[in-house]
């Protein structure tokens, strides 16, 4: 793909300004790395402060005093008792209990809800909120005039709050209305990460200005997807596409914590999401197969799409995300196994150039998350 | 013969006294890579010239090293194991990768020198 056809960022001069190594993702250039390299952008991450360009994402506004009701009918998810100034991790389903996407939905009160969903679903994600909510609420894209940056780490709250004082007193998952430099944005204490921190979704037009402010703070670096992707998976977080897609479920997935107590078979409001009855069944009865954490016994590096087998030879599995974790400093993994080699601890191979890689099954996330619960 | 000759693979090769020859990857192949995690050397064995002798990993992606000359491997760099980031550090001094004896020993010559392998990079630049 030439780069005439990407979509660019707000901060894709600065990516350029700042030495990026740009790639194509999603159907935007984005940066995959800074002149720092993937492995200092991730521990950097992890000890100080990282900014990421996340505004590939797609934001989508819903508004209407049934919004709430509506968006419940397309994810296993209690958004109708969703705290307003709350945010809360949710998946599309299709009819047959597969995953459509992940996204973020939070309650900006006055009816309005606010969507974070994934760059390569975005148009896909936005038809068909239009075809099942369009008659019940707003469904209005903020594609081109938001951009979203990611600030993350364990710095991230003192710098944040030399602009804000108040992103200090949020706790994780919280959302607010918060002006940073003059700006309004919307801030959320989340992240991709597992580290402590804060999304910031700012008008396009601010979003360069407010970029540097955050990279003149001392604690702050610039990170690149390369490493986005790394800590995500020491994180133990699913990238969608590759560790869930339409084939799999919730509870394939092993995601059956973000399906709320109250959308459950026993809940309240029981069902009422696409491909319901599956998912009931799966976890009553138990699924084939389910995503877990692999943890690679040697030094070699086991990566997405290779085999996983048994201790005599048969094929149980495929790996999902694979690759280095550099705060683990060895490799890290995750991938799909036959149900009955999900113990923990269980010893699997991978097959990497025709040779085998020992591996354990492991809990995740790999790395303890160290979000801000107050 | 010290001096240097490169493949279009991104691979250096040292004529060793001894009849060897030593071969790495460039400061060119290890900045395009980034950070270096992981090698597997080579098995001391024969080789032909374009298999994949050895694996560099990235933190995101592995590459192959290729075989430069039909020969035979006898000895690879111990300390790869330990320090992968040796790679970035030093290619073109204690990253390298492994030795072998070419099967032709003049066939090293005919291999890019310096000024092509520059070239080279900078066609690459241009591209």
């Amino acid at each position: 793909m030439s780069t005439e056809q990407l979509l660019q960022t707000p901060l894709h001069a600065l990516h350029l300004e700042l030495g990026a190594r740009m790639v194509p993702f999603a159907g935007y250039d984005m940066p995959v790395q800074y002149p720092l390299g993937v492995m200092k952008e991730h521990l950097h991450t992890r000890e100080q402060a990282g900014l990421f360009d996340v505004s590939h994402m797609g934001q989508i506004r819903l508004v209407g005093a049934n919004a709430a009701k509506a968006l419940e009918a397309l994810v296993p998810v209690d958004i109708i008792d969703l705290p307003v100034g709350m945010q809360r991790y949710a998946m599309f389903t299709n009819d047959q209990g597969g995953i459509l996407d992940d996204l973020m939905v939070a309650n900006l009160g006055n009816d309005e809800l606010f969507l974070v969903v994934n760059a390569a679903c975005k148009d896909q994600d936005l038809a068909h909120l239009r075809k099942h909510l369009g008659d019940q609420c707003t469904v209005q894209p903020l594609f081109e005039e938001r951009a979203l940056l990611a600030l993350q780490g364990p710095a991230a709250v003192k710098v944040l709050e030399r602009l804000a004082p108040e992103v200090a007193k949020m706790t994780f998952m919280q959302f607010a209305s918060v002006k940073l430099l003059g700006v309004d944005c919307y801030v959320s204490r989340s992240g991709y990460t597992g580290e402590d921190g804060f999304e910031i979704s700012v008008p396009a037009a601010s979003t360069e200005a407010l970029a540097r402010r955050l990279l003149a703070e001392p604690e702050v670096a610039a990170i690149g997807l390369g490493a986005r992707d790394s800590l995500r998976l020491e994180a133990g977080l699913c990238l969608y596409g590759h560790d869930m897609n339409t084939e799999t479920s919730p509870i394939e997935a092993s995601l059956l914590w973000a399906i709320s107590k109250a959308r459950r078979a026993d809940g309240a409001r029981a069902g009422g999401f696409p491909g319901a009855a599956t998912v009931f069944n799966q976890q009553q009865q138990g699924v084939a197969r389910k995503r877990v954490g692999l943890l690679p016994q040697e030094r070699t590096p086991v990566r997405e799409d290779a085999d996983i087998v048994d201790e005599a030879g048969t094929t149980i599995g495929r790996v999902c995300s694979g690759g280095f974790g550099p705060t683990l400093g060895g490799p890290v993994a995750m991938g799909y196994l036959d149900a009955a080699h999900t113990a923990l601890d269980t010893p699997v191979w991978a097959i990497v150039r025709g040779k085998r890689v020992a591996m354990k099954v492991s809990k995740m996330p790999f790395v303890p998350q160290r979000y801000y619960r107050g | 013969m010290s001096e240097l000759r490169f493949t279009e693979d991104h691979e250096w090769l040292r004529a060793e006294a001894d009849g060897s020859v030593t071969v790495g990857i460039t400061a060119f192949a290890q900045n395009a890579l980034g950070d270096v995690v992981f090698v597997q050397l080579p098995e001391l064995q024969n080789y032909d010239k374009g298999a994949e002798a050895a694996t560099v990993e990235s933190v995101k992606a592995a590459s192959g090293v290729y075989m430069p000359l039909d020969g035979e491997v006898i000895e690879v760099n111990p300390a790869l194991d330990s320090s992968p980031e040796l790679v970035n550090e030093d290619p073109l001094g204690e990253g390298w990768f492994f030795r072998f004896i070419p099967a032709d020993a003049a066939a090293v010559a005919q291999l890019l020198d310096q000024d092509a392998y520059d070239r080279l990079i900078k066609a690459n630049a241009d591209a």
